[in-house]
C-alpha cells in the first residue's frame, strides 16, 4: 500500500510505544504537529490498508504458557499438504515456507510444555519427517519493530 | 502470567486480552472507552497498563505496523554457528541492531549447528543480503558458519489467540 509521510512518522514514532494519557491520538497530533483528526485518519488508512496489524498492548503471550520454532524438511511433493495441514492447528500461529533443505518453519504455543511435546509426537507420526525443535533459549530482541527510514 | 502480579489484575488482564486481541477503536479517547468496559476508571486503567507492563506482562503499546504489507516484502532468517562462550555479549549486539526485529538464542540440534537466530527485513534481496553481511562483519571469528533462510511464503501468521487455546488445551 501507498504509505505518506505523515503515517511513515507515526509509525517510526509509535511502533515502539503511544502515549498513555487521556486523548492520546490528541497528545500525538501534537507531537507530530497536526491536528488530532488526521491522525485518526492516517490510523484509519494504515488499518483500513492492512498497513497496521493494529493499535494498543502487545501482551507477552510466551510467559503464559510454552512455545518453540518448529523446522520440517519436506519432500516437494508433499509440501503443500503438509503446510496446509499444519497451518489448520490452532496451536500454530505463523507458518513460513522457507528456501532449505528445512522448507518448513513454523511456531508452536501451548499451555504448557507437555502440550508442545504430544502435538511434536503428532506431528512426527503424522508426516514421518523428523520436526527440528527449536525452543527460545535466550532472548536478545523481541520484535520492537524497526524504523522506516526515508521515503523512497 | 507473572509471579508479580497480584490476582485481582491476572483477572483483568484476562478481559484485557479479550478486548484488545483486535487493537483499540479509533476514537478521541480509546483509554475512557476500555476503562468503560472495564468497569473502571480512566486513571485505574493507565494505572492497570503501567503495572502490566512493568511486570513484563505487556509487551508495549503501541502502533504495530504489519511491514509487510508497508512494502517490506523480504524477510530472511539468518542463523549463525557461535561459539557458545561469545553468544551472550555477541547476542546482545546483534539484537541491538536497527535492522534486525527479533534476536534469539536456540539450541544446537544433531544436523543443526546454528544456535543464533536473527530476523532481517527488507523491501529487496540486496537490502537482506547487506544485513547479513553486517552482522556476518560484528561476529567475525566467533562465528563458525551461516545461512539465511529467506521465505519463499507466509502461509499462516495471526497473532496468538488465547481463546482458540483454551479450546485446544
Amino acid at each position: 500500500m501507498h504509505i505518506d509521510a505523515l503515517s511513515r512518522r507515526l509509525i517510526d514514532c509509535y511502533q515502539h510505544g503511544m502515549p498513555l494519557c487521556a486523548e492520546p491520538y490528541r497528545a500525538m497530533a501534537e507531537t507530530l504537529g497536526c491536528a488530532e483528526s488526521e491522525v485518526l485518519a492516517c490510523l484509519e488508512r494504515l488499518q483500513q490498508g492492512d498497513g497496521l496489524s493494529r493499535i494498543g498492548p502487545v501482551f507477552e503471550h510466551s510467559r503464559a504458557g510454552a512455545s518453540t520454532l518448529v523446522a520440517l524438511a519436506v519432500p516437494q511433493a508433499r509440501l503443500e499438504r503438509v503446510a496446509e495441514w499444519i497451518s489448520a492447528f490452532p496451536e500454530v500461529n505463523h507458518n513460513y515456507l522457507r528456501e532449505h533443505r528445512y522448507n518448513l518453519w513454523f511456531v508452536l504455543t501451548g499451555p504448557d510444555r507437555a502440550h508442545i511435546d504430544r502435538l511434536l509426537a503428532v506431528i512426527e507420526a503424522e508426516t514421518g519427517l523428523k520436526p527440528l525443535d527449536l525452543p527460545m533459549q535466550n532472548a536478545f530482541r523481541i520484535d520492537l519493530g524497526f524504523p522506516l527510514g526515508d521515503a523512497r | 502470567m507473572s509471579d508479580c502480579i497480584s490476582p485481582s489484575d491476572q483477572a483483568l488482564a484476562q478481559r484485557l486480552v479479550a478486548l484488545t486481541e483486535a487493537g483499540l477503536p479509533l476514537v478521541e479517547d480509546p483509554w475512557a472507552w476500555l476503562a468503560g468496559e472495564l468497569g473502571l476508571e480512566v486513571d485505574e486503567t493507565l494505572a492497570l497498563l503501567q503495572r502490566l507492563q512493568a511486570a513484563g506482562a505487556i509487551r508495549r503499546i503501541a502502533a504495530v505496523p504489519n511491514h509487510y504489507r508497508l512494502g517490506y516484502r523480504h524477510n530472511g532468517m539468518t542463523v549463525w554457528d557461535v561459539d557458545d562462550a561469545e553468544i551472550e555479549r555477541l547476542g546482545a549486539l546483534i539484537g541491538a541492531q536497527p535492522f534486525v526485529s527479533h534476536c534469539y538464542r536456540r539450541p544446537r540440534r544433531e544436523g543443526w549447528s546454528y544456535n543464533l537466530f536473527a530476523m532481517v527485513h527488507g523491501r529487496d534481496a540486496a537490502a537482506i543480503e547487506a544485513y547479513r553481511n553486517q552482522i556476518r562483519a560484528l561476529l567475525g571469528k566467533a562465528c563458525h558458519g551461516d545461512e539465511m533462510l529467506v521465505s519463499s511464503r507466509i502461509l499462516k501468521k495471526t497473532g496468538l489467540r488465547i481463546g482458540a487455546l483454551q479450546r485446544s488445551a
